[in-house]
This record gives C-alpha cells, structure tokens and sequence, in this order.
C-alpha cells in the first residue's frame, strides 16, 4: 500500500527524440496536456498555465536532455479563491530510455504523503468535484 | 464540467485525515499486519515489534479515529479489525489522480506515435 507515489510505464512506438520534444518543449507539452502553458521550460523557471477552469505552475527542477524532465506543482484543481503558494507540491517524473520498437516513458507523480500534514482540511473543499469532471473529459477524450 | 464521477470515492475533505493517520511506518504495519492476519488483540499486535503496548493502544485509536480500524470483542479479549472499506475509498482518491495520468500518457502516445 503506498499512498505517497502514482508510477505509470508505457512503452510509445517514437523514437526517443519525438517523446523527448513533446515533453520538453512547453508547446507540444501543452498540447497533448491540453492545458495552455506560458513560456518554455528551463531548470528552476517557473512556467504558469491554464486549463478550461483551473490555473496552474508548474516549477521545472531539473532537465537532462533526451533522459529526464521533473517539476513540482501542485496536483489538484486550484480554487481561484485559495493561496496555495506556502502549500507542498508533488514532484512530477518523465523518465525516457530507448527499447526495442521504441521509447519507455515512466512517469511517477511523489509527495502526496507530505500535502495533508500541511494542507488544511477546508483547502480541499471543492476538489473533488473538480477531479471528477476532470476524469470525465479525459475519458471522453481517450475513448 | 460535469459534477463528480467519483461518487464511490472518499470526499477529499474526509481524504485528509485518513492520509494523515497512514503517514506513519508503524500505523501501516498495523493495517499491514490485520489486513493478513485479520482481528488481533493489542497483546497479539505488540509481539515482536519493539513498540510498548501503550504505544499501540495509541496508534489503534489515532486509526479508529478515522474509521480504518474499530474494536470489537470476542470473548473476553478484545480485537482490532480493518475496516477495508474505508482504505478501499481512501485509495480510490489516489486511483483518481492515477487515472489521470493514464488518460494523458494515452493522449501523449497518440500525439508522437501519429506522425
């Protein structure tokens, strides 16, 4: 049982460079993403996008051309209304490593553990609902 | 948007405290240990673990307390039981999420693979 860390593993059929540019490059992220970013990644930058009804920043931590991309942002919806800037952040993990036929692309979202010590229970008030019709796009979308 | 479709998750509000009360290794040891074992005595939960009794009196109750574990007797001692279906809900936010990324690792491999 761990509730601290989401771990994904897909193999894509591109090669490495493909994925490596529609991760790193904050244009076709946003693209396949779906949410609006405003500027390009750089270690240490922090880069603010939207989506169809939430803000969000993302603050890159680190970039090793063709192998890896992190940042760190805060994983729900945000209440427009919410300061959540003093709050701790999930560090997302796009690992690349080139496999037959392709690009193994592991993606590990950490940190939940830490985000209830320090979050006061009315901050999450309306995010639930904000993930379900999240979900629900997606599903849509992929379907 | 839609309103929740998560309507079998826990309210992420309720998420709070039950994340709260796992984030601590001897707590998950506990639900570790019933959810193998089944019901248990605090006698039973103490073996071999180098924590007092009174320490896992006090984990137990910090668990009740947000409905993943309660007490019950049988005969004359009493036992602690999972309560799964709480842990089943609590999860069942973190599967949100993780579905999410499921979801945008689909739309990523249509947006390389297609060209």
């Amino acid at each position: 049982m761990n509730t601290d860390r989401i771990e994904k593993r897909v193999v894509l059929r591109a090669p490495r460079s493909r994925v490596w540019r529609a991760i790193s490059d904050a244009k076709e992220f946003g693209t396949w993403f779906r949410i609006t970013l405003d500027g390009t990644f750089a270690e240490g930058r922090t880069v603010r996008g939207s989506h169809e009804r939430f803000k969000v920043e993302m603050l890159v931590e680190r970039i090793e051309p063709e192998r890896y991309f992190a940042y760190r942002w805060h994983p729900y919806p945000n209440d427009p209304a919410m300061d959540y800037s003093a709050e701790p952040m999930t560090l997302v993990e796009f690992t690349l490593e080139e496999v037959e036929g392709g690009t193994a692309l592991t993606i590990v979202e950490s940190g939940f553990d830490r985000i209830p010590r320090a979050r006061r229970a009315e901050a999450f008030r309306m995010n639930t609902e904000g993930w379900g019709g999240q979900i629900k796009n997606l599903e849509r979308y992929v379907s | 948007m839609s309103r929740s479709s998560g309507g079998a998750a826990l309210k992420v509000t309720d998420a709070v405290p039950v994340f709260t009360a796992l984030a601590d290794a001897t707590r998950l040891r506990l639900l570790g240990r019933l959810s193998v074992d089944g019901p248990l005595s605090i006698t039973r939960l103490s073996e071999g673990t180098g924590v007092t009794r009174q320490a896992i009196t006090k984990h137990l109750y910090a668990l009740g307390r947000v409905g993943l574990v309660h007490h019950a007797r049988r005969g004359r001692e009493r036992v602690w039981e999972l309560d799964a279906k709480r842990l089943e809900k609590a999860k069942r936010y973190l599967d949100q999420i993780s579905a999410q990324w499921d979801a945008a690792a689909e739309r990523l491999r249509a947006f390389v693979e297609d060209q």
